[in-house]
């Protein structure tokens, strides 16, 4: 695979908890003003991917490359270009929206004037910027979700992670921020990972990887959409054996 | 540089608001030392005759001998919460969200540590007002004097706190692993009697005081108080810091598997 020097490269992943294989040669890629879709049921090894693209832990063979850092050789380079969403929230519940994204900003290295300014602007996009004085245990799922998108953009990544995000949401604030983060993508050119295990939040055009017992069973662009594409899944994983 | 700073300044800014916030533990991290001192101390204070040992130069009270040792409990037990609070975090996501941020994860556990330990400090202070005001008081410049003692012990028994924190995977665990930890440091230290009173009731008792980083730390609080050098107890304390840290940073080292399946 040639190595693009922006976006999102992960390039022959192999990664073990003791003796169990969670990933296997996982290799794709994911272009700026590209959304791409992470599909894989429970178990498929998602979260240890997302685990390793963001340097909680380091892979054992392999190499990940985040807007041209490679993060086991630069890793402060890499982080500071990526914007992530984990699937468990990472909000402090009792301190307010705007604390939250002051607190970030300040681990980002953004403080003063600049912080106030992207934290303002970071809340305006997903508009949450009326929200900004309430705590956030007095907010509800569907706005605690955008909270956590908008912060993950406060310091402008060139690429946004996104760990099952929609999980416990309403499917209107499911629809709603799946055509907010497609938005994202496509106007400010962020390399999108979304995982999900719901074909539903895939769009036509989008790309699509298919992670299955830690190994990739396809990639490339969506070829169906909807019960197709669940049809097609099924068809995809059952095959593999679940 | 300035990263580090906001980052670290960001960090001490949050405890402080997570500290305010929780009325309960503040209060709880006051009163434990002053029923120490007023119920306890009040009843050994007939029982127990203290001799002059340094760095007294008269009699004192066992009240006033205990007050050392309250200051090392409250950054023992605050020590420990603040790294108890580290597992909170894991199990509630948002120390992923510090561990993800573009700096070195050595610099963002010391930022955690500072925190806390700052957190301590206040709260020791806190409490010699408290005494102060019940009649146990010092020189202003043993006031003065105490400061890098408390900030150094506490430092101590927090990175202890974050490199046990590291290994342990819930939060159930971490209160039984306080258990064997906090109290027999805390008992087994310098803080409620003096080594030699330790000897004369067991000599094993005294070498187990003796090996307590804990009891170095209240000895460095207690010299300083009286305004007397005492390089030994600052040596340890500073040896143990440094190996507590190094301990907590191998625990949280990312190409470890240990901390990478609880996360």
């Amino acid at each position: 695979m040639s190595r693009r020097m922006t976006g999102l490269n992960v390039e022959n992943i192999t990664h073990d908890w003791g003796a169990k294989r969670a990933l296997e040669a996982v290799s794709f890629s994911v272009a700026p003003g590209q959304f791409c879709a992470l599909l894989g049921p429970n178990g498929a090894g998602k979260s240890t991917l997302f685990g390793l693209l963001t340097r909680l832990f380091t892979p054992r063979t392999g190499r990940i490359d985040i807007a041209g850092h490679d993060v086991s050789r630069d890793p402060l380079g890499a982080l500071s270009k990526t914007g992530v969403v984990f699937q468990q929230p990472t909000l402090d519940l009792d301190l307010s929206v705007w604390r939250n994204m002051l607190y970030f900003a300040g681990l980002h290295g953004i403080t003063g004037r600049a912080a106030r300014f992207a934290a303002s602007e970071a809340l305006d996009r997903l508009g949450m910027e009326e929200r900004a004085r309430e705590r956030v245990r007095d907010l509800n799922g569907g706005h605690r979700r955008r909270l956590e998108i908008a912060r993950a953009l406060m310091h402008r990544p060139e690429v946004l992670l996104l760990d099952e995000p929609t999980v416990g949401l309403d499917a209107q604030t499911r629809s709603d921020l799946v055509a907010h983060v497609h938005g994202l993508a496509k106007d400010t050119g962020l390399a999108v990972l979304w995982a999900t295990h719901l074909t539903d939040e895939i769009w036509p055009g989008d790309r699509l990887v298919v992670l299955h017992k830690g190994r990739v069973l396809e990639q490339g662009e969506v070829p169906v959409t909807g019960a197709a594409l669940t049809a097609h899944f099924l068809k995809l994983t059952e095959s593999e054996g679940v | 540089m300035r990263h580090a700073l906001a980052a670290l300044w960001v960090i001490c800014h949050r405890e402080a608001l997570r500290f305010l916030g929780q009325r309960a533990r503040m209060l709880a991290a006051l009163v434990r030392p002053l029923v120490w001192l007023f119920v306890f101390a009040a009843g050994f204070r007939a029982a127990l005759g203290l001799s002059i040992t340094p760095p007294y130069q008269t009699y004192i009270t066992y009240e006033t001998y205990i007050v050392p040792g309250l200051c090392g409990m409250i950054l023992l037990f605050n020590g420990m919460q603040s790294s108890l609070s580290l597992v909170m975090d894991r199990e509630m996501g948002t120390m992923r969200l510090l561990l993800t941020a573009p700096l070195p994860r050595w610099w963002l556990l010391s930022c955690k540590l500072i925190a806390g330990a700052l957190i301590s400090v206040l709260q020791a202070y806190a409490f010699l007002a408290i005494c102060a005001l019940y009649g146990i008081t010092f020189s202003p410049l043993g006031y003065v004097a105490i400061l890098p003692a408390l900030f150094l012990t506490a430092l101590m028994v927090g990175a202890l706190g974050i490199a046990l924190s590291s290994t342990i995977k819930q939060l159930e665990n971490f209160a039984g692993v306080m258990n064997f930890v906090i109290f027999p440091m805390f008992f087994l230290s310098t803080a409620l009697y003096p080594l030699w009173k330790m000897a004369e009731a067991s000599a094993l008792l005294e070498t187990i005081c003796r090996l307590n980083p804990f009891s170095y730390g209240v000895e460095s609080i207690r010299f300083a108080l009286y305004l007397t050098p005492n390089p030994l107890a600052w040596g340890v304390c500073i040896a143990a810091s440094i190996a507590f840290m190094v301990l907590a940073l191998w625990g949280y080292d990312p190409a470890k598997r240990m901390i990478g399946r609880k996360m």
